[in-house]
């Protein structure tokens, strides 16, 4: 049987070789495109805390499990230490520190302090980004959705209700 | 005004951690900044025979790579004391890389340091080390012959055996005993930011920025290791991303860091990646427990028998005290309670969250718990009839709300009207049952005196300082209201700062003390404070308070008046004004009462589950949690419920869903621990 194999190359996809030394990449990172060299195997949570200084995406295990790297490609959740920093050339990163729009603070940070909804603040900037990203997605509407579609963040200090509570009340006061 | 403290307020650091503002030590930005890398052995023991280190040192970006063949001598040897002391804290008492004896796995055996993070990972990628391998330990049933009692736990602090009466015969006149044995795998913290250091050098001094729970105890452990003056080490950490007791201690890694920066002339971090997390902050102890209890059929208790068998380093006799607080919690004029080691190829284990009860007082409860079947007793009812009026010296309790607690979560929970009998209750494919447990959980004294500084400024701002620091606890939180209360200001006029070794001395918070001994030691820091410039304005002639008693002058809102009086009075910054004051101070400290203060010292509470399971498929589900605490005076509900609703979570978790395990490697293997967490939909527990 042949297989139907559809490929979409965007203008943005580079083709030649890079590496294994530093390359530039333009990265576009809460709505700023920054310039920076990085070696091909650097991943975007590196580069986000190493090379630009964006803290705020926290390193949990480096190996895709705690989900306390979470950021958004596209608007997507993705886990920032499997992505590789050259993959996101022209796409648009979202990070933690560029969620609020503006000088308050977005209604899931508010919530999150309101509720307790964390303690040592370290898995934090992932479980936001998740939060927000699973009411767009459509992924919170019961408590098990909100417990299913968000287990991909840890948190080792066990604020699991309160993370809950704070995803339920962003979400009844958004609907 | 009304006070602050017992308030329901949020996090001062809340919008710092929700925005990601929040710097943790691998985030600390440092010029020339170099990264560090371990090399752990693969064998757990033996001996390194050979480094190739060629390949390491031609990678690009590195810079130096440190073997026991290069690296200096540590000045002292280390020698394991816990942290709650106040004194240099080294998790065992062995620092690596001394020599070529490698005693378990993922012992350093290098560290490489280059200019990347990710040159610093590909280079230790590279180290080739051959070992020559001898038979190892790293399992209790691999060498439970050689099982010892050892005389002292925990760095010599504990008796490893405590007995009063006769067991045996307290065995004997029992009307019916339960005899309970259980096995536990080892846990580790997992704390979601590994620890992490990083080291700069100016001159002979070193500044180091750790990921601890004692800033103190890492600052007086480095200068030991290497023999430097205490003044000569400042350690700073400002967020903590969990510890759970992982943190607790002073291990290798944090003095190989600053040894690192040493010699590269560099700053230097160092951070564990998740897979050394498992062999190099401590870890729970692999353990097996048993209880035998003899009662009477009215449920009094003749004997109380509770042995503990754990896995310990070749270094030290640890274990988390198991049987300090079963063997109080209910009067029985038979006791004994004993600690057994095995040694093993393990670094030595060490606190995790609520050690030696976690795991003690499940088996203790899980005997009452059968004993409470065996005797037809409701299980609540049996606590009430066995718990002791005083601890086992009889001295009173300092406060005991055992059976409050009981009640109220007994009522919450609904329990008065569950059917007891086992497997009569379904849900579809689910067998349902309910359960309770008595919780009690040890107020330590060991520390030392504990102290903090208030300072105000002339426009009625304040700062308050002391060396705790912020691992997710509130301590920050709390300690802001605590010292608002006490100068008489609005909490957003007090900034309280923590983290850092220039800053008056408290112990590393550990062992649930942190509430107590710090808000003590600020309270009264802030409270002198106030009572220096109520002293100043009443001696005043000029002050509207001049000649009132001090004891008549109360402070709010940085303004002191009489009570009886309120329109009497005159602000903080005025009187500080007329003496030509922009800020006043004071110290304030706090000392502990001694160790054998007539007072039984535990805190209890009561926890009720429903539980569901399928009995075919072994499935577990937590469906309710409901607990009730008398953890003393409550700072702030707020972050009080979430550390004890984290503890319940960790406390069932503990049983049912943790564990690491060490693989058996193949010849010339790879030995590899492991852990599973699984994480189902957890109940809200209602505290």
């Amino acid at each position: 049987m042949d297989l139907e194999i559809s490929v979409a190359v965007t203008a943005d996809t580079r083709t030649e070789a890079r590496g294994p030394e530093s390359a530039p990449a333009a990265l576009t990172v809460n709505g700023a495109t920054y310039l920076v060299g990085v070696e091909p195997r650097v991943s975007l949570l590196d580069t986000l805390r190493e090379h630009l200084d964006l803290t705020g995406t926290k390193k949990g295990c480096d190996q895709g499990t705690c989900g306390a790297c979470t950021v958004w490609v596209d608007g997507r959740r993705v886990l920032a230490c499997l992505t590789l920093a050259l993959s996101c050339e022209g796409h648009e990163v979202t990070t933690i520190e560029g969620l609020s729009d503006g000088g308050g603070l977005h209604p899931m940070q508010k919530a999150f302090i309101k509720h307790d909804a964390f303690q040592c603040g370290y898995c934090t900037p992932g479980q936001i980004m998740s939060a927000v990203a699973l009411i767009a997605e459509g992924n919170a509407g019961t408590d098990a959705d909100i417990a299913e579609y968000m287990s991909g963040n840890i948190c080792r200090c066990a604020a699991y209700p309160n993370i809950r509570a704070a995803i339920r009340e962003v979400r009844d006061a958004t609907a | 005004m009304s006070p602050v403290v017992g308030q329901e307020v949020d996090r001062v650091d809340g919008p710092a951690k929700v925005t990601g503002a929040a710097r943790y030590t691998g985030e600390i930005v440092l010029q020339d900044l170099a990264y560090g890398a371990i090399v752990g052995a693969t064998i757990p023991s033996g001996r390194v025979r050979r480094i190739e280190l060629d390949r390491a040192l031609a990678a690009d970006g590195v810079l130096a790579v440190l073997t026991h063949e290069n690296l200096p001598k540590i000045a002292e040897p280390p020698h394991l004391l816990p942290s709650l002391v106040g004194a240099a804290a080294p998790g065992e008492s062995f620092f690596p890389m001394q020599d070529a004896a490698v005693h378990y796995a993922g012992q350093p055996v290098a560290v490489v340091v280059a200019d990347s993070h990710e040159r610093a990972q590909f280079a230790a990628s590279l180290v080739r080390v051959e070992y020559d391998r001898t038979a190892s330990v790293t399992t209790i049933d691999e060498a439970r012959d050689s099982a010892y009692e050892p005389r002292t736990l925990f760095g010599g602090l504990m008796p490893a055996r405590m007995a009063h009466g006769d067991v045996d015969a307290g065995l004997a006149v029992a009307d019916l005993r339960v005899d309970v044995a259980y096995r536990f795998a080892a846990n580790h913290h997992n704390a979601l930011e590994t620890s992490a250091t990083t080291a700069a050098w100016d001159g002979d001094r070193l500044t180091l920025y750790d990921s601890t729970m004692g800033i103190r105890a890492t600052q007086l452990t480095v200068a030991h290791l290497l023999g430097m003056p205490v003044s000569d080490v400042r350690v700073v950490t400002h967020f903590v991303g969990g510890g759970f007791g992982g943190k607790a201690m002073t291990w290798p890694h944090v003095t190989l860091a600053a040894m690192a920066a040493r010699q590269v002339d560099r700053p230097v971090r160092l951070m564990l990646t998740r897979t050394q997390a498992f062999t190099s902050t401590g870890h729970r102890e692999e353990q097996e427990q048993t209880m035998s209890l003899g009662a009477r059929r009215d449920g009094t208790l003749t004997a109380l028998r509770h042995h503990k068998l754990s896995l310990t380093s070749p270094f030290d006799d640890w274990a988390e005290p198991a049987t300090g607080t079963t063997t109080q919690v209910y009067a029985c004029p038979n006791v004994e309670g004993v600690h057994r080691l095995v040694r093993g190829n393990v670094m030595t284990s060490t606190f995790t969250r609520g050690p030696g009860e976690t795991v003690g007082m499940f088996v203790l409860e899980t005997a009452m718990d059968e004993l409470a079947y065996a005797l037809g007793v409701d299980p609540v009812e049996l606590r009430l009839r066995c718990h002791a009026d005083t601890d086992p010296r009889g001295n009173p309790w300092s406060s005991d709300g055992l059976a409050e607690c009981l009640g109220v979560a007994a009522e919450s929970f609904g329990w008065s009207g569950r059917d007891p009998r086992p497997r009569t209750r379904r849900d579809g494919d689910w067998l349902i049952g309910t359960g309770m447990a008595a919780a009690a959980y040890p107020v330590a004294f060991f520390m030392p005196t504990q102290r903090a500084r208030a300072r105000i400024y002339a426009g009625g701002d304040a700062v308050v300082q002391t060396g705790t620091q912020e691992f997710g606890t509130g301590v920050t939180t709390v300690m802001t209201q605590v010292a608002a209360d006490a100068l008489g200001l609005p909490m957003d006029a007090v900034r309280f700062e923590a983290g850092d070794t220039d800053l008056p001395n408290t112990s590393a918070a550990v062992g649930s003390s942190g509430a107590m001994m710090v808000s003590a030691a600020v309270h009264n820091a802030a409270a002198g404070l106030r009572d220096q410039l109520v002293a100043m304005a009443v001696a005043d002639a000029d002050s509207p308070l001049h000649g009132a008693d001090p004891a008549e002058v109360v402070v709010e809102d940085g303004r002191m008046r009489l009570r009886s009086r309120p329109g009497v009075g005159e602000t903080y910054g005025e009187v500080m004004g007329r003496h030509h004051l922009e800020d006043a101070e004071a110290l304030g400290s706090w000392t502990p009462p001694p160790p054998d203060t007539p007072h039984g010292l535990l805190t209890f509470g009561a926890q009720f589950a429903e539980v569901a399971v399928d009995p075919e498929l072994g499935l577990v589900r937590v469906r309710r949690l409901g607990g009730a605490f008398a953890p003393g005076r409550v700072l702030n509900p707020k972050t009080a419920r979430s550390q004890l609703m984290g503890g319940m979570l960790w406390g069932w978790a503990r049983p049912c869903w943790r564990a690491t395990g060490w693989t058996r490697p193949p010849a010339g293997g790879t030995p590899r621990a492991w852990a599973t967490t699984w994480c189902p939909s957890t109940p809200t527990p209602r505290t």
